[in-house]
């Protein structure tokens, strides 16, 4: 199957390791992935902080990009939630019926719903003997609705011990510039979701978003935690040989 | 006044709004340093969810029924007026007294005019919502009436016990713990000096007071959850009782109510009524439901008064995205499972209400020009908590960034451009075209590699430096994602 990669505008310049994750995941499956070299962001910020005009200018540029592709998935479940969810709320506010029709179009998936569902796939041969913990962001949560998938690819992974997050459901705090704006309450709020991360004893803790990861792992890193943060693909991408992480 | 209105500012159903309001962000930093507040907070929200969760899950057809209270809720806004006009006719015809507010002044003014017509120095009040909103004891006070809550989280609210929970019906005193209720109740001056902590000795206490007060009231003020139509029947649904009986006691009752509780029928009543103690405090049924239709002779009340007040709710119904926000039947559930209330209280989003749904109808009708309202919006992480519970289905994140987008379309009027947006115009035309981007991504890692020590970002500049206050950020490898793809040996696709 041909996939073209959206890597999202956060991972291309902060995670790259997750755009490598991916691919390499991907073509260890048997499919060949493109790089519409021609993307760039889809407009989340924008959107949700209220800017719809300059929204609306990047879902257009979005579209056009990806409109060709088959299959499109993306290692954001926040940058998927956007394109299928709120495309059209941001045609309709900015009265743009064609790009409405074309946001209809795009194929856009997030990861594990790429594997568990088009592909049929749970086990993808990966190998990584941690203790792991799985944060549900929210918009892979309520939005999305991936319900137990990034869950079933876990547990396929060999050496891995999944061990449960308590009061993973709840937010940690990040909401874009909500971590900005109100940076006190964001704050406590990731301070909750930290202690709760560190009592699970886990050495890793994944999640479908590198936004969230960010906001927990900044946390985390600050406070000396102990916990690192990675994106379910690399996890996946993982095989204990060098190589699989991806790097040139 | 009796006591408290003034114990640090924190009786929230009545308070003062002598200040502008602060930014939500202000106010909220105000909030995070109360320990006591947040420890209340936590136990209120971990047992209302508990309670909720079960009292939803308990029944097969709850996701039928929140869209059967949806569409209720819906068709009677769609036709409010006429709904108002029957139960204008309805309260009337049965022997009722309707007067119209069109704002808080005009509310808290009749209100005021209703009870100095009876003569009466003193008031007991019991659920009243839009106390708070009109500025009702504040206004009673000034005209020389002595208010008496008569519900047990008010009291000890009054008694310097900090905040009442948001929930309607509010659980008695819910996030107390009894050796604090003790301290409190002691302080009612027909107290006993030895009174134990224990659960029955604190409700008799508190009973035996609020019981004076109420038998000997003569003229009550009260709110409506519900007003059906039809018949002009007035609901009350409560914890304890009190309300039962300040609706029953005294000879002249004054119910104010926003027009926006107005339901149709008793079957639509039905609906709602299994959806609200559900959603609120995780009750089958509130202990106390009451339902009164005007007068009926040597029986109850002899005077019957409906305040029913607008104060901004039609300017909402011409929002045609915002008017789902009216569906509202303030169960609070909301509340109690947002993160961001959770830490924060009532007190940031104002005298409107709190939580999401404050969030949202604040700044739907007060506008969003003033910084404090423009905030209001923005409060929160669009988490999406409180679409799942909503008994009638409001869209709150929708509505927030809805009302997101009316704040940036507002400053965009001004003659000079925020910072924030003269940053998101020019982020957007960094990503409008492939060259700029790269160019970007490349100065931007350049720019991070020099911010960051040992692979992490501890201080960034600017508006940034929130994000870095509390939190590292990692520093980009040399690269990125498109130079490994690049290079990548057999770099198939599109390059």
């Amino acid at each position: 199957m041909r996939v073209a990669l959206f890597v999202a505008c956060f991972n291309d310049a902060l995670f790259p390791g997750t755009g490598r994750a991916v691919t390499v995941l991907l073509e260890r499956l048997g499919h060949e992935v493109v790089f519409p070299p021609g993307q760039t962001c889809c407009g989340q910020m924008h959107w949700t902080t209220g800017y719809q005009r300059e929204a609306a200018d990047l879902a257009r540029r979005f579209a056009d990009v990806f409109g060709g592709h088959d299959a499109v998935v993306t290692p954001s479940a926040s940058c998927a939630a956007t394109v299928r969810a709120a495309y059209a709320r941001i045609a309709r506010a900015v009265g743009d019926a064609e790009l409405e029709r074309a946001a209809d179009g795009l194929a856009v998936h997030e990861l594990s719903e790429f594997l568990v569902d088009v592909l049929g796939v749970t086990d993808v041969g990966a190998y990584f003997p941690h203790r792991v913990a799985y944060h549900p962001t929210c918009h892979s949560l309520r939005t999305l609705r991936l319900g137990d998938r990034p869950l079933r690819l876990l547990r396929a992974v060999r050496g891995l011990e999944l061990v449960e997050l308590p009061a993973a459901e709840e937010c940690c705090g990040f909401g874009g510039t909500f971590a900005l704006k109100n940076a006190d309450v964001s704050v406590a709020m990731v301070a909750d979701k930290v202690r709760h991360v560190r009592g699970t004893c886990a050495d890793v803790l994944c999640a479908a978003d590198n936004g969230c990861l960010a906001h927990i792992g900044g946390a985390l890193s600050r406070l000396r935690g102990g916990v690192r943060v990675m994106h379910l693909a690399e996890i996946l991408a993982a095989t204990g040989a060098p190589a699989a992480a991806g790097r040139p | 006044m009796t006591g408290g209105s003034s114990a640090g500012g924190r009786d929230s159903s009545a308070g003062p709004v002598p200040l502008p309001m602060p930014k939500f962000a202000a106010a909220a930093r105000t909030a995070l340093a109360d320990t006591g507040l947040r420890r209340d907070l936590r136990a209120d929200a971990a047992a209302l969810r508990r309670r909720r969760e079960a009292a939803a899950g308990e029944l097969g057809d709850w996701q039928e029924l929140r869209e059967a209270g949806r569409a209720i809720r819906d068709e009677t806004l769609l036709n409010l007026d006429a709904y108002l006009e029957r139960l204008e006719k309805s309260v009337t015809e049965a022997g009722g007294a309707v007067h119209w507010a069109a704002d808080a002044a005009e509310a808290a003014r009749l209100v005021t005019g209703l009870v100095r017509a009876t003569g009466q120095g003193e008031v007991v009040t019991a659920a009243v919502p839009a106390a708070r909103e009109i500025g009702l004891h504040d206004a009673l006070a000034e005209a020389g009436v002595t208010v008496h809550p008569t519900d047990l989280a008010e009291l000890v609210a009054r008694l310097g016990g900090g905040r009442r929970p948001a929930a309607r019906p509010a659980p008695p005193a819910f996030h107390r713990d009894r050796a604090r209720l003790r301290e409190l109740l002691a302080r009612l001056p027909d107290a006993p000096p030895d009174l134990p902590d224990d659960p029955a000795a604190l409700a008799a206490a508190a009973r035996d007071h609020l019981r004076r007060r109420l038998l000997s009231a003569r003229v009550a003020v009260c709110g409506a959850d519900f007003m059906v139509a039809d018949t002009g029947t007035l609901v009350l649904l409560e914890s304890e009782g009190n309300g039962r009986a300040a609706v029953t006691v005294p000879d002249t009752l004054i119910c104010v109510a926003g027009i926006d509780a107005v339901v149709p029928t008793w079957s639509d009543l039905e609906v709602l009524l299994q959806l609200l103690p559900r959603s609120a405090t995780g009750d089958r049924m509130s202990p106390a439901v009451s339902t009164w239709t005007g007068v009926t002779p040597g029986d109850g009340p002899r005077e019957l008064h409906l305040v029913l007040l607008d104060n901004g709710r039609t300017a909402v119904l011409a929002d045609e995205a915002g008017r789902a926000a009216l569906r509202c039947v303030r169960c609070s559930a909301c509340a109690h499972v947002c993160p961001v209330y959770e830490r924060t209280g009532d007190e940031p989003y104002g005298p409107r209400g709190g939580g999401p749904i404050g969030a949202v109808v604040t700044p739907l009708v007060e506008g969003v020009e003033s910084a404090a309202h423009a905030s209001l919006p923005y409060a929160s992480t669009l988490c999406g908590a409180c679409a799942d519970v909503c008994p009638v289905k409001i869209d709150i994140p929708g509505l927030l960034v809805h009302l997101r987008g009316a704040v940036v379309e507002s400053r965009r009027r001004r003659p000079v451009p925020t910072p924030e947006l003269v940053m998101m115009r020019s982020a957007a035309w960094t990503m409008g075209e492939q060259g700029r981007y790269e160019a970007a991504l490349r100065s931007g890692a350049r720019w991070a590699r020099l911010l960051s020590r040992g692979g992490r970002i501890r201080r960034l500049p600017g508006l940034l430096g929130k994000w870095t206050e509390a939190r590292d950020l990692p520093a980009p490898p040399a690269g990125g994602f498109r130079g490994w793809w690049r290079a990548r040996p057999r770099s198939g696709g599109a390059r």
